[in-house]
């Protein structure tokens, strides 16, 4: 673990506890207390501020993107970042899948009895920050404590709302034979970086997580290319995952370029390791877009422009062959399937 | 069987009575047990293999392969034409 | 990665995949022991740059697929005690017992951890002197020396915590039954690199004498497979059979001396059960009486363990090249990756599992 609570600045609040109580959720003064002294300070806002049981929002006009998600991971600090950037960014990511603006955020957190208050404390650091870097606040949120052993340390869920703007129709369905693939940077970061931290590995490195709220990205890329097709962040399963979706969803076949495919030196490397293809790693701050083939110039140096996109690519193209199947023309020039994984992907010495 | 890669010994150390080492593969460092390459130092090469060091790679005999192989390179170019008989391309990979 | 990439350059490889079609003027069958190489030559596409005539069939060389199905039951049940951590490379979680997998097992309480080297293993047994911490031994002379490490070290340490449950298994023997076999097709072997890195390839010459196949130890990358396979049908176009070292940069003749010693110091040679092929005589290895208090297997009681192979699976004659996975009626029907009826279709080295990516583009195209 490189980071730790300590490397926070911010002071920890002075509480009669060193570690989260199950008394701090049961809604008397300790609860009060958490809320109060950790969550208000870090997410102060008018709504939140209100203590009511929702939040009262101005609705904006138009399409509502509306996502939830849950964040568990182990450790809950990783090099790059933490649970609490990414249950930030995950969900303002979600939202800006749809090509939404990301406006609001809730949050819940499940807490295990005796997790270190400075832990929670820089975690919710995390978040505050995040939240103030994506420009989305969080407006209502819950707490829970439950006994030793009933959860992992924390676990933290985050819904978004956001506005679609006019004329965006993104889906995985909308995929055409010829269109673009394109990819805003390396793969496998985030997934990497958390299987070199986990114990028993061995690994003494540092990759670093790519944790991102991407909604600046994509409103770079869609004042260029309103008409793009889909749009997706490649978490869970990585890229091959993603594809595989638009694939099948869209009825087309995707073929990839392998020389096209950024990957990170020390990420291939470790991925050669564990013998685990990078393609298949989660990433939590790229996004893959589909556009059509002659706005794959004008979507790219829109993507370069934006740090989030700098090493963007187009990754391979769309066929009509091969429906429902991911290939890839391997440097050699000979041909692969990207298939599904199945199950998690597991470091192997064979 | 028996994924392994090279990497270069970057560290040399004792644990537990074993000999161990940091390993560096570009840029990724991990440990690997180096009690069966009683031989190696830092900065050499070597194969890992379930968390242990099973050889030090001859780069000698590595550079060699090479040579051969740009050997064959030649060779080919030396004569023309490829498999199919058709004129070499300029540029290596064709399409 | 140096030692690495320079080992895919396309322009050298197609240099030698010309050289490969120049060379062979007839049809050849050569077999590549090692799973390791049937996944780098799937995922380099490697078999669709060959002459039609040179066929790969895949071996037998991978210890998730060999691993027989009582010593994945065997691990179940010493997983589901409650004073043990069961430790195990990564491989064999998913891979089917006759009931249950280790993930499956983990899912219903048992402690499955996985673990990158056998000393993680060893490093837990130290923490937890009140848990019983049980290693998934299985592999083949590539994993043999760390795994007899592990054991040299607990038994130092007095670790009395710690114990393996052994699957060892060895090439050579493998080697021979499939050369023998009246159905044999194999005209010559792509060695295992790893394997001889460790054991050196003078066992091999005897071998390639006795049943006059060529055999040459290759590295892993594109550039080692294609030159071995060319080694080879030179070999094989000249009549010849010798041991020929491709992987010069990592194999010798002795091999390595360090690792033989300590594997030799801890496991004995034993009679082995193959998963699909059955019983090989003098097949594998098993832990010697000096280190009785390290073996799992009596430590547990687990034994009298024994269990059926799935009757429809014919994983045993795709090991030894008897078969091609699509000849299988399961295949891609009731067993799929995602429903495993034999271990040839969970590991990723596993024929059938690369078959049946393999196959579903040439399907479609």
């Amino acid at each position: 673990m490189s980071i730790t609570p300590e490397d926070f600045s911010c002071p920890l609040p002075i509480t009669d506890h060193d570690t989260v109580q199950l008394a701090h959720g049961s809604g008397g003064r300790l609860t009060a207390e958490l809320v109060e002294k950790f969550f208000l300070p870090r997410f102060a806002n008018p709504t939140l501020a209100r203590l009511e049981d929702q939040a009262v929002l101005e609705c904006p006009g138009g399409r509502l993107a509306f996502t939830t998600d849950t964040f568990v991971v182990d450790p809950l600090f990783f090099p790059g970042g933490s649970i609490g950037d990414l249950a930030v960014n995950g969900t303002v990511n979600d939202v800006a899948m749809g090509g939404a603006k990301p406006l609001w955020l809730s949050a819940a957190f499940v807490i295990e009895e005796g997790l270190p208050l400075a832990t929670l404390h820089a975690v919710l650091l995390a978040m505050e920050q995040a939240a103030k870097d994506a420009g989305v606040t969080i407006v209502t949120g819950d707490t829970k404590v439950v006994g030793k052993g009933a959860c992992d340390k924390l676990f933290i869920t985050t819904t978004g709302l956001g506005v679609v703007p006019e004329g965006v129709n993104l889906s995985a369905a909308n995929l055409r034979p010829g269109d673009a693939v394109l990819l805003s940077g390396t793969i496998g970061d985030h997934g990497m970086a958390i299987l070199t931290s986990r114990e028993g590995l061995s690994f003494a490195s540092r990759i670093e997580s790519d944790t991102a709220a991407l909604h600046e990205l994509v409103a770079a890329m869609l004042a260029v290319c309103p008409e793009m097709r889909a749009l997706r962040d490649p978490t869970r399963g990585g890229v091959a995952t993603t594809l595989n979706e638009f694939a099948k969803s869209s009825g087309v076949g995707i073929m990839l370029r392998e020389e096209a495919i950024p990957v990170r030196p020390a990420v291939r490397a470790a991925g050669e390791v564990l013998g685990i293809d990078p393609l298949y790693v989660a990433n939590e701050g790229k996004l893959i877009a589909v556009v059509p083939a002659e706005k794959t110039e004008a979507v790219l140096a829109a993507m370069r422009a934006h740090p989030l996109g700098a090493h963007g690519v187009c990754l391979g193209e769309v066929t009509a062959a091969n429906a429902g199947l991911v290939a890839m023309r391997t440097a050699l020039g000979t041909h692969r399937i990207i298939d599904m994984p199945v199950g998690e992907q597991l470091p192997r010495i064979c | 069987m028996c994924l392994a890669v090279p990497g270069k010994v970057v560290a040399i150390f004792e644990e537990n009575g074993l000999r161990m080492g940091h390993i560096d593969y570009a840029g990724t460092v991990n440990r690997a047990c180096l009690e069966y390459v009683p031989e190696i130092e830092v900065g050499q090469y070597t194969v890992v293999h379930a968390g242990f060091a099973i050889s030090v790679i001859d780069e000698q005999e590595a550079a060699q392969s090479f040579a051969a192989w740009r050997e064959l390179t030649e060779a080919v170019h030396r004569n023309g034409t490829d498999l199919f008989g058709n004129p070499l391309p300029p540029e290596e990979p064709t399409e | 990665m140096k030692y690495s990439d320079e080992y895919r350059d396309p322009a050298l490889a197609r240099r030698l995949v010309e050289e490969i079609h120049r060379t062979a003027t007839r049809p050849w069958t050569v077999m590549e022991i090692c799973g390791g190489h049937t996944h780098a030559i799937m995922r380099y596409g490697l078999d669709q740059l060959l002459p039609p005539g040179l066929e790969l069939v895949h071996g037998p060389g991978c210890p998730v697929c060999v691993t027989p199905v009582e010593l994945i039951d065997k691990a179940v049940a010493i997983a589901g005690r409650p004073e043990v951590i069961f430790t195990s490379f990564g491989d064999m979680l998913r891979v089917p017992g006759s009931r249950q997998d280790l993930q499956m097992a983990r899912s219903q309480g048992a402690d499955v951890r996985m673990v990158y080297s056998p000393l993680e293993a060893v490093a837990l047994a130290r923490q937890h002197p009140e848990r019983e911490v049980v290693f998934f031994a299985v592999g083949f002379e590539t994993t043999a020396p760390a795994n007899a490490m592990a054991v040299v070290q607990a038994k130092r340490e007095g670790l009395t915590n710690f114990s393996e449950l052994v699957s060892q298994v060895l090439v050579p023997p493998a080697m021979r039954v499939l050369l023998a076999s009246p159905e044999n097709r194999v005209q010559g072997y792509l060695a295992a690199g790893h394997v001889c890195t460790v054991m050196g390839f003078a066992e091999y010459e005897a071998i390639a004498a006795e049943f006059r196949v060529p055999i040459v130890p290759v590295g892993f990358e594109p550039l080692d497979i294609l030159e071995g396979l060319l080694l080879l049908v030179r070999q094989l176009e000249a009549g010849e059979h010798r041991v020929e070292n491709q992987y010069r940069r990592s194999v010798t003749r002795e091999g390595n001396l360090a690792a033989q010693q300590a594997m030799a110091e801890v496991f004995r040679v034993a009679d082995r059960k193959w998963r699909g092929i059955g019983m090989l005589p003098q097949s594998g290895l098993a832990l010697r009486e000096a280190y009785a208090a390290f073996d799992a297997e009596r430590k547990f009681a687990v034994q009298e363990i024994e269990a059926a192979e799935a009757a429809q699976c014919i994983s045993g004659l795709i090991l030894q090249g008897r078969k091609k996975p699509h000849e299988c009626s399961a295949f891609g029907r009731e067993c799929t990756p995602s429903h495993p009826l034999g271990a040839t279709m969970v590991s990723s080295e596993g024929a059938c599992a690369a078959y049946h990516k393999y196959q579903r583009l040439r399907a479609t195209v």
